[in-house]
C-alpha cells in the first residue's frame, strides 16, 4: 500500500487547530497527532499545546558549548602563556588567573553561542531540501497541517480537513 | 492622534507586501544618502592612503597624545553597538513587543558599528599588515603578548561580540529570508534561497528557533556589558589621572546604551521616511524609544556626577587637576558642549509634543550622539594632555587626517547600513505579524470579557478577522 503525504492549508490557526484536535481525538483511526506537522507563518504559542510537548535539545548543546568554551578558552590561554616561560615574569605568575577569568568568560559565551547555532541547524533539520508540498502561502498568511498516511486513510483525512474549511489540499504519493 | 503601536487590523499579506516593496523602490532621498555616505567614505579612504604612505606623522599622534580621535571614535562605535542588544535581547526577554517593528535595524546597527569600531585600532596602530599579532595564539614569534593588558581582552571581547551579534542578526532573519525567497526573482532569489537555509516554517523549526533566539539573547546581554566594561578597563586599569576611576565600567555601559538609543531614533526617522514605513515605525513606538533614551540619559548623567564627585573627594591631586582642566582648560568648550548635549538636551525627550515631532527628534538625536562622541573624546584627550609629569603636559589638536578618517567612518557605517536595508528586510515581517496577531486576539478577548461571554466560546466570524 502506498503512502500519501497530504497537506491542508487553512486560513487561520483556529481552523487548523480544530482539525488537529480531531486527529488527536482519533477521528481517523490509526492516524495519531504525533504524525502531524504544522507549518505556520508565525510562531504560535498554542502550537505546543495542540501538538503536545515535543523535544528541542538546544539548551543541552548550549550548556555543552559553554563548558567546552570555558575549558578550551582557559587551556588555550594557559598553553599560549606557558610558551613564554623564558620571558622574565618579575615574580608574577606565568598563568595569571584574574585576567584569564575575563578571557575565559568571553570564550564561554562565544562557544555557547556557536554550539547553540549548531544545535539549531541540526535539531530543526533546516539545511535540507524542502519537501515538494511546501506552499508559499505558509510564509504569507496560511497555516498548513501536514501528515503522511496510508492510501486507505487519505480520503478520510481530506474529508476531515474539508470539515474544517480547508482552503486548499495538496497531496503527493511518497512510495 | 495615533495612540496604538501598530494598526491591529493590518493584513499579514499587506505586511509582506509593504516590507518587500521597501527593498525595491525607496524614495529618492535614499539614493542621496547613499551618495553622501560614499563621498564621506572617500574622504577617509584618501586620508588613510596618505597616512599609510607617509606614516603616522600626519595624524598628529605624538607623545604624550598617543591616543587621539581614533581611540575616542573606536569607543564611540563600540558604544553604538549596544543598541541592538538593548532593543533585541533585553526587550525580547522582558516581552516588550513594541520593539518588534524596529529591532531588526537596531541589530544591523550593532553588527555594522562593531565592524566600523574594529577598523580604528588597526588604523591607529598604523601597521595594518601586522594586526594579527594581537591574537595570543601559540607562536614563537617572540612578540610576548601581555595577557594582563585589557587591550588583549579587547580583541577577544570584540571578536566574540561581533561573531555573536552577527549570528543573532542572521538567525533572527531566517524566517524573513524565507519570505523573501518565496517572492524574489533573479539573483535575489538565489541569495535568499541560500541564506534561508531551507526554512519552511514547520513546528519543529519554530520550536528550535524560539529556544535558540532566547538563549542567544541571554548570552548577548552579559556579553554586551562585558565588552564595554573591558573597553572601559583600557582606561580604568591604568594609573593615569582621570582614568583610574572605579565607576568607569557602568559609566561606559550607560553611555553605550545612550548613544545606541539616540542612533536608533535617528535611523528610525530616516527609515520611516525612506521606505514609507509609517504603518510600522509609528509615533507611539518612537515615543517609547524616546522615553527609554531619556531614562538612560539620566542614568548617564548620574554616573557622570559620581565620577566627578569620586575624583573631587578622592584626594588625588593630579586627577583633580585634570577634572578642573576639563571645566576650565583648553578642552572646556567641548566638555561643556558634552554636558549640555548629554545631560540638558535630553530633557526635550520629556515633552510629549516634542517627542511626537519628527524633525525635532531627528535633530535632537543627532545632537545627543554629538554629545556622546564628545564624551569619548573628553575621556581620552584631557588626561593625556595633563598627566603626572609636567614635561608631558601638551595639548595637541587632531590633524585633518584624523578628522577625515573619523568623518569617513560615519560614511562607512552609513553605507553598510543602507546597503543592508536595501537587500534585507529592515522590518521583521514575522514578528510584526505576531505582534498584530496577539494584539488583535487580546482585543477580542477584552471584548469577550466586556460582553460576559466565556472566553472559550467560539468567536463570531466578525470578531476574529482572518490574518
Amino acid at each position: 500500500m502506498s503512502k500519501h503525504r497530504i497537506m491542508g492549508l487553512f486560513s487561520d490557526f483556529d481552523q487548523a487547530f480544530a482539525a488537529v484536535a480531531d486527529i488527536r481525538a482519533y477521528k481517523i483511526p490509526g492516524v495519531s497527532v504525533d504524525d502531524v506537522t504544522i507549518k505556520s507563518p508565525i510562531e504560535h504559542p498554542e502550537i505546543e499545546e495542540v501538538l503536545g510537548e515535543r523535544p528541542a535539545h538546544v539548551p543541552k548543546f548550549t550548556l555543552m558549548g559553554a563548558l567546552f568554551g570555558m575549558t578550551f578558552g582557559f587551556l588555550f590561554l594557559a598553553s599560549a602563556q606557558a610558551t613564554f616561560l623564558v620571558q622574565p615574569q618579575g615574580g608574577k605568575p606565568v598563568v595569571p588567573l584574574p585576567s584569564n577569568i575575563v578571557l575565559t568568560y568571553e570564550m564561554t559565551i562565544l562557544f555557547g553561542v556557536l554550539f547553540t547555532i549548531i544545535s539549531f541547524v541540526i535539531g530543526s533539520r533546516i539545511v535540507r531540501k524542502r519537501d515538494t508540498l511546501y506552499s508559499e502561502m505558509v510564509s504569507l498568511d496560511q497555516v498548513g497541517v501536514l501528515l503522511e498516511v496510508d492510501e486507505g486513510k487519505a480520503q478520510a483525512l481530506k474529508d476531515l480537513f474539508k470539515a474544517h474549511e480547508v482552503v486548499e489540499i495538496r497531496e503527493e504519493v511518497v512510495r | 492622534m495615533q495612540t496604538k503601536d501598530i494598526n491591529e487590523q493590518i493584513k499579514w499579506a499587506q505586511i509582506n507586501k509593504d516590507v518587500l516593496r521597501s527593498m525595491e523602490n525607496p524614495r529618492m532621498a535614499y539614493w542621496v544618502a547613499v551618495g553622501t555616505c560614499l563621498a564621506m567614505l572617500m574622504c577617509a579612504v584618501v586620508a588613510e592612503i596618505y597616512q599609510y604612505q607617509v606614516g603616522m606623522g600626519p595624524a598628529n599622534l605624538n607623545w604624550p597624545q598617543m591616543w587621539g580621535l581614533y581611540i575616542a571614535t573606536f569607543i564611540f562605535w563600540i558604544g553604538m553597538s549596544h543598541s541592538g542588544t538593548l532593543l533585541s535581547a533585553i526587550l525580547h526577554i522582558v516581552h516588550a513587543d513594541w520593539r518588534k517593528p524596529i529591532y531588526r535595524f537596531a541589530e544591523a546597527m550593532t553588527t555594522f558599528s562593531l565592524m566600523t569600531a574594529g577598523l580604528f585600532p588597526m588604523i591607529h596602530l598604523g601597521r595594518l599588515w601586522n594586526m594579527y599579532w594581537v591574537l595570543p595564539y601559540v607562536s614563537d614569534r617572540g612578540i610576548w603578548p601581555n595577557f594582563r593588558s585589557p587591550l588583549v581582552w579587547d580583541a577577544f571581547a570584540i571578536f566574540t561580540y561581533l561573531t555573536s551579534s552577527a549570528m543573532f542578526l542572521f538567525i533572527g532573519m531566517i524566517p524573513d529570508l524565507a519570505i523573501c525567497r518565496d517572492n524574489a526573482k533573479g539573483w535575489r532569489k538565489k541569495l535568499y534561497t541560500a541564506l534561508s537555509l531551507g526554512w519552511s516554517g514547520t513546528d519543529r523549526q519554530w520550536r528550535h528557533f524560539r529556544k535558540t533566539y532566547l538563549l542567544m539573547a541571554c548570552f548577548l546581554i552579559p556579553l554586551a556589558v562585558s565588552v564595554h566594561s573591558i573597553v572601559s578597563s583600557d582606561f580604568a586599569m591604568s594609573i593615569m589621572p582621570g582614568w583610574h576611576v572605579t565607576s568607569f565600567p557602568p559609566y561606559f555601559v550607560a553611555g553605550a546604551l545612550y548613544s545606541g538609543c539616540a542612533a536608533i531614533i535617528t535611523l528610525f526617522i530616516l527609515l520611516r521616511y525612506f521606505f514609507r514605513f509609517e504603518e510600522y515605525m509609528t509615533i507611539p513606538i518612537l515615543e517609547k524609544t524616546c522615553k527609554l533614551t531619556f531614562v538612560i540619559a539620566m542614568a548617564w548623567s548620574y554616573l557622570n556626577l559620581i565620577e566627578f564627585a569620586a575624583t573631587w573627594y578622592g584626594h588625588d591631586t593630579a586627577a583633580k587637576e585634570v577634572l578642573w582642566d576639563k571645566f576650565t582648560g583648553p578642552y572646556s568648550p567641548y566638555f561643556w558642549a558634552m554636558l549640555f548635549f548629554g545631560s540638558v538636551l535630553p530633557f526635550t525627550l520629556a515633552f510629549e509634543k516634542l517627542r511626537r515631532h519628527l524633525p525635532t527628534m531627528f535633530v535632537v538625536s543627532l545632537l545627543l550622539n554629538v554629545g556622546m562622541w564628545l564624551e569619548r573624546w573628553m575621556i581620552v584627550s584631557p588626561t593625556l594632555s595633563l598627566s603626572y609629569h609636567p614635561i608631558a603636559w601638551n595639548v595637541l589638536w587632531p590633524s585633518m587626517v584624523q578628522w577625515a578618517i573619523v568623518f569617513g567612518s560615519f560614511g562607512w557605517f552609513g553605507l553598510l547600513f543602507l546597503v543592508f536595508v536595501k537587500v534585507f528586510p529592515s522590518v521583521s515581517m514575522y514578528e510584526v505579524k505576531e505582534m498584530v496577531y496577539h494584539r488583535r486576539r487580546a482585543h477580542v478577548e477584552d471584548q469577550a470579557k466586556y460582553f460576559h461571554r466565556r472566553l472559550s466560546d467560539r468567536q463570531p466570524a466578525t470578531d476574529t478577522p482572518s490574518p
